[in-house]
């Protein structure tokens, strides 16, 4: 860890320009700037496209289309020149990766949706739809990962195609996936993360060199670390008992392995928004656990978030997130609805857990 | 021509299906690159053990102490070599976006020039903290790629415990629903904050993130220590043709089934047009001859729902600004934390307004940075301390849109109560 390695100086240092966050105007379509917060209302004449009006009049029409997030030189040079020839030379990228392309004309709306699908990229993304899954970096790039990131994704998108597609679903459904239980890849109506089952195995051989134990004990939530002497050298031990496999000691201290091909399992989380619509903001809440990280199409993870999906689709009312949904419902029937096993594990024992707890008998039959 | 591929049966799988491949794309840059060759290799060998092989390290451009996140690889033969020699390196340069992300075809072709010359070719619009990640160079690119770069105008982001790069939404360069100038908020806020996003020196990070209204597209209220989320404080407003022309489409189930039910506080009615209240506080639309709604907006708590489905036939007022919520994050290391409601409301148009905003982001990031722990969040150093504790310092006010509801426990010392009683009494009569 921490190996210093200075990049090559040029032989005379260029000082950077710290220009900060640049000027959003200077990359805006020009129907957008003339308009900046002067629209009107806005529809959706077909899935991924967004018509907006504004009070001088202008129209224009956004064409949303899903990428691989991660994309090569020449996938960005196409979406490019489909951007020159086809739409108005202007994009921008929403949270969870799609592009949009603007244009000011809808008469150039269908050319523009037939050559990206021509292209490979699927024009949808809007409305009531699956939109791109809000991923993490994966084997690809993360140092602690538990699982891939950019492949989970790609698999589970290529079974929600259609639903990309389609605005079909009762209300927006928004997809994460994170590749450990930091939860980089964010909250959203259903999210897959990657749970580590069993306490680190520690390399006792190797703590005393890398880690600053203090630190390590201090990141424990649990206060299931402790200082220790193995081998006669300086190392940590942990109790097993009290340790909930969070993996908060692993980035400050490498030689306590949490990641396990065997024993990183894949949980399934449903029911957070941020939206304030309706209700408050809620958190996610876990709903399964236990799905084997099995690369590299992840097949039991892909049938839980299709089952969870098509009942929501089946039994939510219009305008009903998933949060929405079982606050209706209630969760005996969510549990009932879907076939997944309530067990134990899915009652909090974390701090302020009890607010959690049913505590009336509002319960439905 | 590169050095020939190796085999990646696993990899060769996500390129079935309809779904962009990020693996095809990586074979079509491996085509001229053997660092991708290589990179391909690597992570083959990651969905063959179901491990991770990059460890970080330490690896920066000239003049600052973040921004670049270093990957070494960890997959070595037995002599020490790494196996995949041509991507042991593969650092990934976090560049700022734009405000909404909004770009021309000109300077996406320029990063992709500039990233096929030094880089792996891979970037990713964008990472989870609004970065343009470009993905994998080696150590002795990186400084040469990040000044071509920083010559276009595009600045490094944040890493480790360092003020983060920031996201705005859409806003008002394309919604009706904005509250604010989303991208002049993001903009100040941010670039006063340089210092602390370049040279990471806070006890941990510290994120902001600019919604301009209660749909929170960006997520803020779970994702940033400082929640920037556009509202209004008069009126909703209407408009009686895209009212009209809602109903005749969507009809009176609709109307009361997905509008009506759905209003969380009940202040949205559906009336006979003769019945329907005069008011300062009411807003009012005629849906068909017959039908108007009626919404009292003391009752409203402005969360968008009537709004997004009767889009332009209802329309957020004119006394527009934006609630600030402080203490949001993930799940490290004492669970997922939402954002708490520090200022009601603050008006954001002038310039002195946002000033304001730039204030309090100061403000709270001296004292993060005085008062927290190491590798403590802001939302984690709250719950320490206490809300009140950080009123205190923030001289800000207690208000009872900040709570829930006020405290369930009896286990307090109250003798400043007088005391406080009398300062609000005061604060009131000077008003």
């Amino acid at each position: 860890m921490n190996q210093a390695v200075q990049a090559e100086k040029p032989a005379a240092k260029r000082k950077p320009k710290e220009t900060g966050v640049p000027e959003n105007t200077q990359y805006l379509h020009p129907a957008l700037l003339k308009n900046y917060g002067n629209w009107r209302y806005h529809d959706r004449p077909r899935p991924g496209v967004l018509h907006h009006v504004s009070h001088s009049g202008d129209e224009v029409w956004s064409v949303r289309a899903g990428t691989q997030r991660q994309m090569d030189v020449y996938t960005i040079r196409k979406l490019c020149d489909i951007a020159d020839q086809f739409a108005e030379g202007r994009v921008r990228f929403t949270i969870r990766s799609n592009i949009e392309y603007i244009v000011s004309d809808e008469k150039k709306v269908d050319p523009l949706i037939a050559e990206l699908e021509k292209s490979g990229f699927p024009v949808g993304g809007t409305g009531n739809s699956v939109t791109m899954i809000a991923h993490t970096q994966g084997w690809l790039h993360c140092d602690i990962p538990g699982t891939d990131a950019s492949g989970v994704v790609k698999a589970l998108m290529d079974e929600l195609y259609e639903e990309f597609k389609r605005e079909e679903m009762p209300n927006r459904v928004h997809l994460s996936t994170s590749c450990c239980e930091i939860n980089c890849g964010g909250q959203a109506d259903l999210a897959i993360i990657v749970q580590h089952t069993k306490p680190p195995k520690i390399n006792h051989e190797l703590v005393a060199n890398v880690c600053e134990r203090p630190a390590v004990v201090a990141r424990c939530p649990v206060a299931a670390i402790r200082p220790a002497m193995v081998n006669g050298k300086p190392s940590l031990e942990i109790d097993e008992s009290k340790c909930m496999c969070c993996g908060a000691c692993y980035p400050p201290c490498p030689p306590m392995q949490i990641n396990d091909p065997e024993y990183s399992k894949l949980a399934i989380w449903v029911g957070g928004k941020n939206s304030n619509a309706r209700g408050k903001p809620t958190f996610m809440k876990m709903v399964a656990s236990g799905l084997p990280n099995n690369a590299p199409r992840w097949p039991e993870v892909a049938e839980v978030v299709k089952n969870i999906l098509h009942v929501y689709k089946e039994d939510a009312r219009p305008w009903e997130r998933m949060a929405d949904w079982i606050d209706r419902i209630g969760w005996p029937r969510f549990f009932e609805k879907t076939g997944l096993p309530f067990t134990k594990y899915l009652i909090d024992d974390w701090r302020g857990s009890r607010a959690n707890l049913n505590a009336s008998t509002h319960i439905r039959f | 021509m590169a050095k020939k591929m190796h085999d990646t049966p696993n990899l060769d799988k996500l390129e079935d299906g309809p779904w962009p491949s990020f693996v095809t794309g990586l074979k079509d840059l491996a085509k001229d690159k053997d660092y991708v060759v290589d990179l391909l290799g690597q992570l083959e060998e990651s969905y063959k053990t179901k491990k991770g092989y990059w460890k970080g390290g330490t690896v920066g451009v000239f003049g600052y102490g973040g921004g670049v996140i270093p990957r070494f690889t960890e997959l070595k033969n037995e002599d020490g070599t790494p196996k995949f020699k041509d991507a042991a390196e593969f650092h990934t340069l976090r560049v700022m976006p734009p405000p909404g992300m909004h770009y021309d075809t000109d300077t996406l072709r320029k990063f992709c020039d500039i990233w096929e010359k030094y880089g792996s070719g891979l970037i990713a619009f964008h990472g989870q903290s609004g970065d343009i990640m470009f993905q994998g160079a080696t150590t002795d690119n990186v400084q040469k790629a990040f000044d071509e770069i920083n010559e276009m105008g595009f600045d490094l982001g944040g890493a480790g415990p360092a003020v983060r790069t920031s996201m705005s939404c859409v806003g008002a360069a394309r919604c009706e629903q904005s509250c604010y100038n989303e991208a002049k908020a993001h903009r100040a806020v941010l670039n006063t904050f340089l210092d602390d996003i370049h040279r990471p020196s806070l006890p941990y990070k510290f994120k902001f993130k600019f919604s301009g209204c209660p749909n929170d597209c960006m997520n803020s209220v779970q994702r940033a220590d400082m929640a920037v989320i556009g509202t209004w404080r008069d009126n909703i407003r209407t408009d009686e043709g895209l009212a009209k022309k809602w109903f005749a489409k969507h009809g009176m189930d609709e109307l009361v089934n997905d509008v009506v039910a759905r209003c969380p506080t009940k202040t949205f009615q559906l009336k006979e047009i003769g019945k329907v209240r005069k008011g300062e506080h009411i807003s009012s639309v005629a849906v068909s001859d017959t039908h108007a709604v009626e919404i009292d907006n003391q009752d409203c708590v402005r969360c968008m729902h009537c709004i997004n489905v009767m889009t332009g036939a209802l329309a957020p007022g004119k006394d527009k600004g934006a609630t600030i919520l402080v203490g949001g994050k993930s799940h490290l290391k004492i669970g997922g934390l939402m954002g708490t409601v520090l200022i009601p409301f603050m008006k954001l148009d002038s310039d002195e307004d946002v000033e304001k905003l730039v204030d309090f982001a100061q403000r709270t990031i001296d004292f993060f940075a005085e008062n927290a722990l190491e590798h403590e969040r802001t939302g984690e150093m709250i719950e320490r301390i206490g809300l009140a504790t950080f009123l205190d310092a923030m001289e800000i006010d207690a208000d009872p849109a900040m709570i829930s509801s006020p405290r369930m426990n009896p286990y307090v010392r109250t003798d400043g109560w007088d005391d406080e009683v009398a300062k609000i009494k005061a604060k009131k009569q000077a008003a």
